[in-house]
């Protein structure tokens, strides 16, 4: 009896084994299998005409995607300077001041907020700003696009600053440092790494943002030369090429992928070794 | 009993009479103190007045008032909202607690030293023990590059790390991580120093350097120093104060209190009898 | 000589720093309660028209004619519901099982980078998975899946002339980025129980936090846009199938909300952004008081 009961547990754990296995192979494939695709189509088309020229009128070959590069930096852009400062000056107020009754509202705000469709937050700015504006513009796409950022870089924010150890705190007050001073040359100080770790990540997934954009940046062919104007993104750009019936273009969409892919990842495991070098300095 | 110094009933708050023969001026006295956080209530009408250019122990077991009774003297527990407190709490005869008074200003007067050394990590050696100073506002180069030797000085630790100030201040050991503290907390010129058990988290050598630092330093400041090891408390104090549960049992000075205590509390505890 | 007037103990904000800073760092907090008003604000400022034509029967209509200006939102909320149901269902047994290896059965070097690596999956833009999709996935399937699952399985009803590239698309989508959520559930548990022996244990202890991450999931379902928007083909009805998971409400918002003319068009597109957003708003909710009220550490700010 105990031998077959035994072996039947034997049997089950090496099942669940496998079985827990593959679905964890099941889950990488994927990332393995877009990688393999982007580098083998794309990476032919990645020539210096790609990096530094404008996309050709429809139906020609050739031309680059300069204006999309540069048009997601420039969103980027405006998305920190709406984001950074929001999201971090609200995450301090939710660690450093508050009741907790305010602070637990602001935090479940905070975190509906995150599941919001990002498709809602471009039908959200379109109405308010393209439709006063008369025009999609690069600003509707920087604004959307920071707006989306706020909730989640306060909340890392937050996060971030509770890890400092109260010690730090009592130790500046009790040297009689305004408490403002000490929040911001001590506390903010000590969390930096952590704090821009946070708006790195923000900034990641924005950037690879479709959905906003299609109504507020809505994409263009050439350079915008105001915030005024419609931008170029990169993301729009493979969107709009994919579904386009030219083959050259979606030959450039997917040299075009295999940018923004590298530009998340980058940001990603780049955030990863700032973090990482915290601890290995240390030796614990 | 014959001598006619020591407290007897803490209902009573009759003012503490030291032994004669030592003059002191009070630096901190505190009347009729009662700290409740919340509903609970940790101090029960303490009053106590500690002496000036003196080391002044307070003892007592684990959750008896002691660190609290500390804090309440540097204003730490404002930001603690649960914190309600009755009485009153005197520096040099100035009222602590007057709505009159800046609390930043008070804590610029009393410097404090905490169990665990902290210095600020993303901060150097000398950074760390001019930071009171640059961040209240003082730009003088030349004024914080003294008041930074002096302090070092002043916490015997300025020969071991004069060629290194620049050094982030978490590469020091424990033992001059807390020194460090305690020239970072000298450097803003306090008027008196508070030590909350100082060298708890520190080995023997270690602790034997802050405990003749603060020998040295005793000539200067006035210490009140909080510690759970009593044979510190009579090795380094004149006077010390043995609480029990909130309640300040008796206070008087530190040869007295360790060789014929008045209360039967104090020599229970002092003998080890529990604690 | 005792004194017995109350000690003054409030926090000193008596310095003009303070004040300011504390001021600001409160305004720049409050901001999210203005965006959730704006939000709602500009929905339904857009959206009023239709509700005001349509009323209720917007969200039971099927009609979506735009020359004759007649819309409804059912086939949407419908395909939307089915198409997250379906990628939940698939998606959540595989998510934790992948999170049981990564906490329990994975060898003790690979746990780490396998979860960054996972991590890294979840960054993925929906834009470029939807991409693959197009290109590679859904030509694939019609190549090589699908026949081989007509000769073989061909009898039963859902494999005619349904694409379940879509489908498959935001299941590996919610599955990658479930999975760290998870993973994190499980390891708070186990490190909980950690004199506990059996499975059971952790996995009851986790369970509120796996629903909650669960739940979760679903909302990011609802609100896919790109990936499936790429992959599916945009026709507004509701099939016979029922596993025909069709346009849904965030894609069809994509795709027409370029192509719209007319007042009528715009505001019901606007209503149909008001029920996306009253459903996922509604399901994020109901994931964040599980997850507040029973759950570990697991689920960061991040999903």
């Amino acid at each position: 009896m105990t031998v077959t009961n035994h072996n039947w547990r034997k049997f089950k754990n090496a099942f669940m084994q496998t079985l827990t296995c593959v679905c964890a192979v099941l889950v990488v494939l994927p990332l393995v299998l877009v990688f393999y695709h982007l580098i083998r189509q794309g990476f032919t088309s990645l020539n210096w005409a790609f990096f530094t020229q404008l996309p050709k009128a429809v139906g020609e070959k050739g031309g680059g995607m300069a204006n999309a590069i540069v048009g997601t930096f420039v969103l980027m852009g405006q998305a920190a300077l709406l984001g950074v400062p929001v999201g971090v000056l609200g995450g301090v107020y939710l660690s450093e001041y508050g009741t907790s009754r305010l602070n637990w509202w602001i935090r479940f705000a905070a975190d509906i907020l995150n599941g919001v469709p990002s498709i809602t937050w471009g039908v959200v700015v379109y109405g308010l700003m393209v439709v006063p504006m008369h025009g999609s513009s690069a600003l509707a796409g920087g604004v959307v696009l920071g707006l989306m950022m706020i909730p989640l870089v306060m909340r890392t924010t937050e996060e971030v600053l509770q890890l400092v150890p109260g010690g730090y705190r009592e130790a500046a007050l009790a040297l009689g440092i305004s408490k403002w001073r000490i929040i911001v040359q001590i506390v903010l100080r000590t969390a930096s790494k952590g704090i821009v770790t946070g708006v790195l990540l923000a900034l990641a997934r924005v950037a690879g943002e479709t959905a906003p954009l299609l109504f507020t940046a809505f994409g263009n062919l050439g350079w915008a030369h105001s915030l005024k104007e419609p931008i170029a993104a990169i993301p729009l750009l493979i969107f709009n090429y994919a579904i386009s019936p030219y083959d050259d273009w979606h030959r450039q969409a997917w040299a075009g992928a295999l940018v923004l892919l590298l530009l998340v990842l980058f940001l990603n495991i780049g955030v990863r070794f700032l973090t990482r070098s915290k601890f290995s300095a240390r030796g614990t | 009993m014959t001598f006619n110094s020591f407290f007897t009933n803490p209902q009573q708050g009759s003012p503490v009479k030291v032994e004669s023969g030592v003059a002191a001026a009070t630096a901190f006295d505190i009347r009729s103190l009662n700290l409740w956080f919340g509903s609970h209530q940790v101090l029960f009408d303490v009053s106590l007045q500690i002496p000036v250019r003196a080391v002044t122990a307070i003892i007592g077991p684990s959750g008896c008032g002691k660190s609290t009774l500390l804090r309440s003297l540097n204003r730490m527990h404002d930001l603690v909202p649960s914190a309600r407190m009755e009485g009153r709490i005197t520096l040099f005869g100035e009222d602590l607690y007057s709505k009159k008074i800046d609390p930043t200003l008070v804590r610029r007067r009393i410097g404090m030293v905490f169990q665990k050394s902290n210095p600020f990590p993303t901060m150097s050696i000398a950074e760390n023990v001019t930071v009171g100073l640059r961040l209240n506002g003082m730009r003088k180069s030349d004024l914080l590059q003294e008041r930074l030797e002096t302090s070092l000085r002043m916490a015997a630790l300025w020969d071991e790390v004069k060629d290194r100030l620049n050094a982030p201040a978490i590469s020091l050991s424990g033992g001059q991580q807390q020194r460090l503290c305690i020239a970072r907390a000298l450097a803003v010129k306090p008027e008196v120093l508070l030590m909350d058990e100082p060298a708890s988290a520190l080995d023997p050598i270690a602790t034997a350097h802050i405990e003749d630092l603060i020998l040295d330093l005793k000539k200067e400041f006035t210490i009140v120093i909080v510690t759970h090891n009593m044979q510190q408390a009579a090795r380094i104090s004149e006077h010390t104060a043995f609480f029990y549960l909130g309640k300040l049992v008796e206070f008087d000075t530190t040869t007295k209190i360790f060789t014929t205590p008045a209360q039967k509390q104090t020599e229970d505890y002092v003998t080890g009898r529990f604690g | 000589m005792t004194e017995t007037a109350p000690i003054n103990t409030t926090p000193a904000v008596s310095h003009l720093g303070d004040r300011i800073f504390k001021w600001l760092t409160l305004l720049m907090a409050l901001a999210i309660f203005v965006l959730i008003a704006l939000i709602g604000f500009e929905l339904a400022q857009g959206a009023g028209p239709a509700i005001h034509k349509f009323g209720w029967h917007f969200l039971v209509s099927s009609d979506w004619d735009p020359v004759n200006d007649l819309y409804g939102a059912l086939p949407f909320i419908f395909g939307t519901v089915v198409s997250s149901l379906i990628a939940l269902i698939i998606a959540v047994p595989i998510s934790v099982a992948t999170a049981v290896y990564l906490t329990e059965l994975a060898p003790l070097w690979l746990r780490q980078p396998l979860i960054m690596f996972i991590e890294l999956l979840a960054a993925i833009p929906s834009v470029i998975l939807g991409f693959w999709g197009l290109f590679i996935l859904v030509p694939w399937l019609h190549l090589h899946l699908y026949p081989a699952l007509r000769t073989t399985l061909g009898f039963l009803p859902f494999f005619k002339g349904t694409d379940y590239g879509p489908c498959m698309l935001a299941v590996s989508r919610e599955i990658l980025r479930s999975v760290p959520g998870l993973q994190r559930e499980a390891a708070y548990a186990l490190g909980a129980t950690r004199w506990e022996v059996t499975r059971i244990a952790v996995l009851s202890y986790a369970k509120n936090g796996i629903f909650g991450a669960v739940i979760l999931g679903l909302g990011r379902a609802l609100g896919e846009t790109m990936a499936v928007t790429m992959v599916i083909g945009n026709s507004p009805q509701i099939t016979k199938s029922l596993f025909d998971p069709d346009s849904t409400l965030a894609s069809w918002i994509a795709n027409q909300f370029s192509e719209a003319i007319g007042d009528l068009f715009y505001s019901s597109l606007f209503e149909l952004g008001l029920v996306l957003l009253g459903v996922t708003v509604l399901v994020n909710i109901v994931a964040q008081l599980l997850l507040k009220t029973f759950a570990g550490p697991g689920v960061k700010p991040q999903s």
